[in-house]
């Protein structure tokens, strides 16, 4: 234990240096493939070191690369997020999200093949036969779709299952074998971190930093062959190159990640920190980094939580750490998630509702040929046909909003010169967009008024403007009452001519 | 592969179609057939666009538009014939080329802003794995404000109308610096304010001496739009100067027996005659 921290300690001013000239994510990545490429080699220990009995104790040691069985775990599992992340982004933007579950299922008998080569679970035989297996599971469904009348989702669906099933049946064979070292072999259907080993974690490096190297390379080639290639084409970019290198790309990260993650689930590596990504970002290359974090953080939490007991998979806890990373990006991502969607709704609702509340008391002012000095309860709960505790809830939100004061203990509401201006515009919307609907539309009198109940909360300065002008000014609306002119709502309304100005302006004066 | 016999439009004839190319024509296309699985969907096409013109590309559906462009520009394999552009096989003269495909074709919820779409045009210049340039972005700055979408170059795509897609998409191909583009039904789905800016648009190009082959479905205005206008019915059925080829008997012979598209065809050339 004690050899191990020196050695580490020994590493890290190297470390240090090549980081602290810029903190940039691929600066940070290409430091983090440094230290794991320089991780000593020593052999793991078993599941279940860890013997703290405090959760945060446990996670303490586990994230801080303590021992060192643990240390390839996690650091495999970390390496496998960040490239399955960064691919997944481009494939649930290609639409592609099934191709990568076709492909992680076809890469099974190439695994068995590659463990039968030469009998040993050796990592470079293994991701060479897996390779081979994917790639050869797209160009099978390539050809499906090219020489019958099948679709993409059946030929996927097809050859998913074919070569599944057959890497299923050699895994079986091989168990059966009387020779070789088969341990961890059958961890690739659900994944196990514990089985990565030093030899995994080079190889899980090299594929990384290869998939970010070439990412970054030609990230813009990979953008508008994605987004547009028969443009991409014209411009002389090869679309079909370009697909079989993320092709490539993709099965090397999906075979990298099936010790840990198993060809079960590990599609959803793919594409469940991808689309969480989707969700929270409008540009490409924010989604790319955004999802190789979530990737990150799934791998990790996943692989510490199946080090909390005994023999626990990997797979499901990194899935289901990816797909907690998602819920959160669904519910509150500050654009497209649905809290904030619900909030939004929910203001409308309730401006418009105070919209409205405005215009009844309008309604009522008008409806006495604007005498007296404010609008009490009675009057306008009688005018929204509702009870007199909902009008006097409403009137406090109008207060809330500065848009009226309440007096005689909350009986009579006057508006504010804000309150006036805002139902006097109410009112005119309504009215002017009736008369535009009989006018110039020839809609028949009767049938405008619910059409104008819901526009007068959504028209702009422009239409109204627009409205005016194609109604040359008009002054009454269908049913021959006035539209409130501007200088109605300049002039602080009638009510304030016939009340002291200390009321009707509310707190303003 | 069995190909009938093809039918030579007989007026006007295309100038010295299937002779030897040479670079003063932009596009030249000769004895070109291609077909969808099996079925030939164009035949024997004999085509020599001149310098500096504005082209319509007109036709009833599935008369072949969008895969005759798209054949010219190497994006479909040919059964037959060949396209030279400004006298060269398509791939050597890649970036005098550009395009516009149809609005429909992308994603148009894809994460990318309205500059990146823009910058797109450049790429073809810049060669792979080069990045855009402070100057490719003044280019598709400038780009932008010809199509009056400047405002909006930080927007993500997915937020514009159907007609601020569609010049962005415009703005893209004027950034890619062409002499000779291909624009399939650039009017599509726009509002008359885009459509009157495009179409002014494209007539500047044209007096630039750019070479435009646009396909378009609307044939009332086709008229007033283009100075050519290529009829296509899976062979050429007429190539000339609008005056000369929009006439009552070659938009028939275009459009067949279709009797709706038959009285906006009379329709149209009775708005010509006047």
């Amino acid at each position: 234990m004690k050899g191990e921290n020196s050695m580490s300690a020994s590493q890290k001013p190297g470390l240090w240096t090549a980081r602290s000239s810029r903190l940039t994510p691929h600066g940070f990545l290409l430091t983090l493939a440094a230290l794991l490429l320089a991780v000593p080699a020593s052999h793991a220990a078993k599941i279940g070191d860890l013997s703290e009995t405090t959760l945060a104790v446990q996670a303490l040691r586990f994230f801080t690369f303590q021992d060192p069985s643990v240390r390839y775990a996690l650091a495999g599992s970390i390496l496998l997020g960040i490239s399955c992340g960064m691919l997944g982004s481009f494939i649930v933007v290609r639409k592609m999200a099934l191709v990568g579950d076709a492909l992680s299922h076809a890469v099974l008998p190439g695994v068995a093949v590659g463990f039968l080569w030469n009998m040993s679970k050796d990592p470079v035989a293994i991701f060479i036969g897996a390779t081979i297996a994917g790639l050869l599971g797209t160009v099978v469904v390539r050809l499906i779709q090219q020489t019958t009348r099948l679709k993409e989702d059946t030929a996927l669906g097809l050859v998913l299952a074919t070569f599944f099933a057959a890497g299923i049946c050699l895994l079986t064979m091989i168990q059966r074998l009387p020779t070789g070292n088969k341990s961890g072999i059958d961890k690739f259907l659900f994944g196990q971190a514990a089985a990565i080993g030093p030899g995994d974690v080079k190889l899980m490096a090299i594929v990384t930093l290869v998939a970010f190297a070439i990412i970054l390379v030609f990230y813009k080639e990979f953008l508008v062959t994605s987004f547009d290639p028969a443009f991409a084409r014209v411009a002389g970019i090869p679309a079909q190159v370009f697909h079989y290198v993320l092709m490539l790309l993709l099965a090397g990260a999906v075979v990298i990640a099936l010790q840990a993650v198993g060809v079960v689930l590990v599609s959803a590596m793919l594409i469940t920190p991808a689309a969480s990504a989707y969700l929270l970002t409008d540009r490409l290359s924010r989604m790319v980094w955004l999802s190789a974090i979530f990737g990150l953080l799934a791998g990790a939490l996943g692989s510490f939580l199946s080090f909390l007991g005994p023999n626990l998979p990997t797979g499901p806890f990194m899935v289901l750490g990816a797909t907690a990373v998602f819920v959160l990006a669904f519910l509150f991502g500050p654009r497209h998630g649905i809290v904030i969607r619900g909030i939004r709704r929910r203001s409308r609702a309730s401006r418009v509702q105070r919209e409205n509340t405005l215009k009844s008391i309008y309604h009522v002012l008008e409806g006495r040929d604007f005498k007296g000095d404010g609008v009490s309860l009675r009057e306008l709960a009688e005018r929204r046909r509702e009870t007199v505790e909902e009008a006097a809830r409403q009137s406090r939100e109008l207060r809330r909003h500065a848009l009226a004061t309440l007096h005689e203990e909350g009986n009579l509401i006057f508006l504010t010169p804000d309150g006036w201006q805002l139902a006097c515009a109410i009112v005119r919307n309504h009215r002017l967009w009736e008369l535009y609907l009989t006018n110039a539309a020839q809609i028949a009198a009767d049938h405008v008024h619910e059409d104008a109940e819901k526009i007068e909360h959504v028209l702009g300065d422009e239409v109204v403007r627009e409205i005016e002008r194609r109604l040359a000014n008009a002054t009454r609306d269908p049913h021959g009452r006035p539209i409130p002119s501007l200088s109605d709502m300049q002039r602080g309304g009638a009510t304030s001519e016939r009340s002291p100005a200390s009321v009707g302006y509310g707190k303003r004066t | 592969m069995e190909i009938p016999p093809i039918h030579k439009a007989t007026d006007p004839v295309p100038p010295h179609a299937g002779t030897t190319p040479t670079a003063d024509w932009p596009l030249e296309i000769h004895d070109l057939t291609v077909s969808y699985q099996k079925k030939p969907v164009l035949w024997g096409i004999d085509l020599a666009v001149p310098r500096g013109h504005l082209v319509g590309i007109v036709g009833p559906n599935g008369a072949g538009k969008s895969t005759l462009i798209k054949a010219a520009m190497g994006l479909m394999p040919l059964n037959s014939g060949w396209v030279k552009i400004f006298g060269e096989p398509v791939k050597r003269q890649l970036t005098r080329v550009g395009y516009v495909p149809q609005r429909e074709s992308v994603d148009w919820d894809f994460p990318v802003s309205v500059m990146d779409v823009v910058l797109m045009g450049r790429y073809g210049r810049l060669g792979l794995a080069r990045r855009p340039t402070r100057e490719d972005r003044d280019i598709a700055r400038h780009c932008l404000d010809k199509v009056t979408m400047l405002p909006y170059a930080n927007r993500q795509i997915s937020n514009l109308s159907g007609g601020q897609q569609q010049r962005v998409f415009l703005a893209r191909a004027l950034a890619q610096e062409s002499d000779l583009y291909f624009m399939d039904e650039p009017f599509a789905g726009v509002d008359a304010a885009t459509e009157s800016a495009i179409i002014n648009l494209l007539h500047e190009l044209k007096d630039k001496g750019k070479t435009l082959m646009v396909v378009h479905h609307d044939l009332p205005t086709a008229r007033n739009y283009f100075d050519m206008l290529l009829l296509l019915n899976m062979r050429v059925v007429a190539f000339g100067p609008t005056e000369e080829v929009f006439t009552y008997e070659l938009l028939q012979k275009t459009y067949g027996g279709r009797l709706t598209i038959l009285s906006e065809v009379a329709e149209a050339v009775r708005i010509k005659e006047e």
